[in-house]
């Protein structure tokens, strides 16, 4: 009897948590009006928005007109990104974008369109081998036509963390909007926006035990935007389009369950993380942690190995009943290593073989052990492979 | 025992695929996303490889569902590209006719998704190719000969002919052993829902019109007019360039014909050097003798004496009876027992003793 794979991708997505499903049925079926509607079936589904809005902000310390619901983290992204700029450089403030070289694509390309359509001028801050800006240096980059910074909370494919903090404050001081792509981060650091000192932060449902499909754009009030999207009022005209409810109550539910599980979690998984990792590098040759050691997700392992095809042993793994990733959109028959890794300095030979295993609420101790029993061969295994040439 | 299984959505993989996990084998599907050329359809869809278009990937995935059986598709385009099309490009830049299945299936197919399936710990790749493969126990331990498909009219063995011993040990071929027909009525049979798949035609990249406007985006260079020459050395017209023209070819030449000229010409051979074309009538059409290079032998060495064998000069040509004589450079020569009207530098010429593929090479 072939036993059911053990999940271990928790970067890419998370399952829906039950009380999470149960709090968007209603939406899926009865309550089915439309927000804007000024009728009864209108008027419920516009109470329960409401709520969801309420609750959003009251977890992440903010205003409820300043959450924003969209379709997904990356639609959050773009929003912010393109709405901030565009809207800044309309008040004439200038076309200087500062961001950095580990961002998600979805920052990544619309800091590229906003360079090359829209003719931004972009600054990559420098990171270290673990990925990390230091935030002096966004202090030096900052010029007086400065008009967005974008560094992200949590890196997905290494999960190494960013000051954020210390660089909103130093934003903050020069009068500069910044905004932090936080997909990674609910369902294991307490996020607060006021502490964070952010104009924009970007979620995404899925990623914290909630539904895909729903992003959630956090935007200070008074910061500058003007929505990339156009059409109707929904959104107080930030985000055109009819809003998915079921799924907005699902984030809520979703971001409120986090809140109350991240900390026991949290502190659980990082035994079991720096286990993983410990046995990782222990048991085989050639491997080295990518990230940062310590200033990383609690549920996030993230390796390199010398020599591997990842592409190759995330299958060897998917056989052998391990749902892992190699983080990255990386293919070996389109060898271009993860500019991510890159970036930290990582050499090709090694960008080539990256790792990603993230936990998540359900994983037990056994399934780490049982992972790390069958990695070393896996690993030997794609090596073997590669040394024979046809 | 693994099998991983080079899957493309169409009948024959998919049966392979399905006859495998009858037998019991721990099957894992592969499919790998070729490159095809850039552009976009009268609908305003991206063109994609006809082998990989995203139908034939959701038809694959749909078959390994069935089945109950991992699949992947995986992206090989830069590999293809580099592997496949622009040897392809090249060996028409230097006037040569050449068949871009031969390398997919040395470099794509039995070299980077047999590393693939290795890596995957899998025993075996498994084509849906008419062919089989054999095990021949002897005293150097076991021998692997490459056969025809038993169906004579899908036979594919001419297209794996570069295959060696390391390639053929991990080998399989499971429809090879059935007739078309078969195949369908066993895709039937399974439930497959591919059943009724037409058959794949023509290069799997070209996705806007023929390999000669291929040649003219890609490399217009090529496409350098020169002379047409009769085989008195007269000139008698202009070509377009060499590449779009093929020896035996008959159609397409605009050539000025007299009264000794009444009869119809054909290419007889293309000249690179001069960047000439040389035509002829029928009667100087037909060559005795072909000269391969780098002759590939399936059981890793080249027979002691001249060999009396069959050959085939193209995929489709019928076989023609002959003499193989080996040259210890690694060359060939053919000789046939009748003149071959369209022998074309490119292509290969496969050698068979009965079923039995000895070997080819490149005609030159």
């Amino acid at each position: 009897m072939k036993r059911a794979p053990v999940y271990l991708d928790h970067a890419a997505t998370t399952p829906v948590a039950p009380e999470v499903v149960a709090a968007m049925q209603p939406f899926l079926s009865e309550v089915f009006g439309n927000a804007s509607s000024l009728h009864a079936h209108g008027r419920e589904a516009a109470a329960a928005l409401d709520e969801a809005r309420a609750t959003l902000a009251c977890v992440l310390g903010a205003r409820p007109g300043e959450i924003i619901f969209c379709s997904c983290g990356t639609e959050s992204d773009n929003l912010a990104l393109r709405g901030i700029a565009l809207a800044m450089r309309k008040q004439g403030r200038g076309h200087h974008i500062i961001t950095t070289p580990v961002e998600h694509q979805a920052v990544e390309a619309t800091v590229q369109q906003l360079r090359d359509v829209f003719g931004f001028d972009v600054t990559m801050l420098p990171v270290d081998v673990h990925g990390r800006v230091d935030p002096d240096a966004v202090r030096r980059a900052l010029r007086p036509d400065t008009v967005l910074v974008s560094v992200m909370l949590a890196n997905n494919e290494v999960g190494t963390l960013q000051a954020v903090q210390e660089i909103g404050s130093i934003c903050r001081h020069a009068g500069v909007p910044f905004h932090t792509d936080a997909v990674q981060a609910p369902a294991w650091l307490a996020l607060d926006v006021r502490e964070l000192h952010v104009d924009a932060l970007s979620l995404s449902a899925h990623k914290f035990y909630g539904p895909k499909g729903v992003g959630v754009l956090y935007l200070r009030e008074g910061t500058p935007y003007m929505s990339p999207l156009t059409g109707g009022g929904h959104e107080r005209g930030r985000r055109p389009g009819t809003v998915n409810v079921a799924g907005a109550v699902g984030a809520a539910a979703a971001l409120k369950l986090v809140a109350r599980e991240r900390q026991q979690q949290a502190r659980r998984l990082q035994t079991l993380r720096d286990r993983l990792i410990d046995g990782v590098l222990a048991s085989v040759p050639g491997a080295r942690l990518s990230g940062h050691p310590t200033e990383r997700l609690p549920n996030h392992a993230s390796f390199v190995f010398e020599h591997v095809d990842g592409e190759s042993l995330i299958m060897a793994l998917d056989v052998e009943g391990f749902s892992v990733s190699t983080g990255s959109a990386c293919s070996s028959g389109n060898p271009e290593p993860s500019p991510v890794l890159l970036a930290m300095g990582i050499p090709r030979e090694w960008a080539l073989g990256s790792l990603r295993v993230t936990l998540g609420y359900a994983t037990t101790e056994s399934d780490v052990e049982a992972f790390l029993h069958v990695l070393p061969r896996c690993v030997a295994q794609v090596r073997a492979a590669e040394q024979i040439v046809f | 025992m693994r099998v991983v299984v080079a899957m493309s959505g169409g009948v024959d993989s998919s049966v392979a695929a399905a006859l495998l996990v009858q037998q019991g084998y721990d099957v894992v599907g592969i499919m790998l996303r070729l490159w095809a050329e850039e552009g976009r359809d009268a609908s305003g869809q991206p063109h994609t490889n006809r082998c990989c278009a995203p139908e034939a990937v959701a038809d694959a995935r749909a078959v390994a569902r069935l089945l109950g059986i991992p699949f992947y598709d995986i992206h090989a385009e830069a590999l293809f590209r580099q592997q496949v099309v622009d040897r392809w490009v090249a060996a028409y830049a230097k006037a040569t006719t050449p068949n871009p299945c031969f390398a997919c299936n040395r470099y794509v197919r039995f070299g980077f998704l047999l590393q693939k399936a290795l890596a995957l710990g899998a025993d075996y790749l498994a084509t849906g190719h008419y062919a089989r493969v054999e095990a021949v126990q002897g005293e150097g331990g076991t021998r692997y000969r490459l056969l025809k498909g038993c169906d004579a009219q899908k036979d594919q063995s001419y297209v794996l002919h570069v295959l060696g011993q390391r390639e053929l040990a991990r080998a399989m071929f499971p429809v090879g052993s059935y007739t078309k027909a078969q195949v369908r009525e066993l895709a039937r049979r399974f439930g497959l829902p591919v059943a009724e798949r037409p058959e794949s035609q023509d290069l799997c990249f070209l996705t806007q019109g023929d390999y000669r406007s291929f040649l003219k985006r890609h490399v217009p260079e090529v496409a350098r007019p020169g002379p047409i020459f009769n085989t008195r050395g007269e000139q008698i017209g202009t070509h377009e360039g060499l590449p779009f023209y093929t020896v035996g070819q008959r159609r397409g030449l605009h050539v000025r014909t007299s009264s000794d000229h009444s009869e119809p010409l054909y290419v007889l051979r293309l000249d690179p050097s001069r960047n000439a074309l040389i035509v002829g009538t029928s009667a100087e059409l037909g060559t005795r003798v072909a000269r391969v290079r780098a002759m590939h032998y399936v059981s890793g060495e080249p027979p002691a004496e001249p060999l009396r064998c069959m050959a085939k000069i193209r995929y489709k040509a019928r076989e023609s009876a002959g003499w193989l004589i080996p040259r210890a450079d690694g060359s060939a020569e053919f000789e046939f027992d009748a003149p071959q009207r369209d022998l074309t530098p490119g292509q290969g010429l496969v050698c068979y003793l009965g079923d039995e593929v000895v070997g080819g090479g490149v005609i030159t």
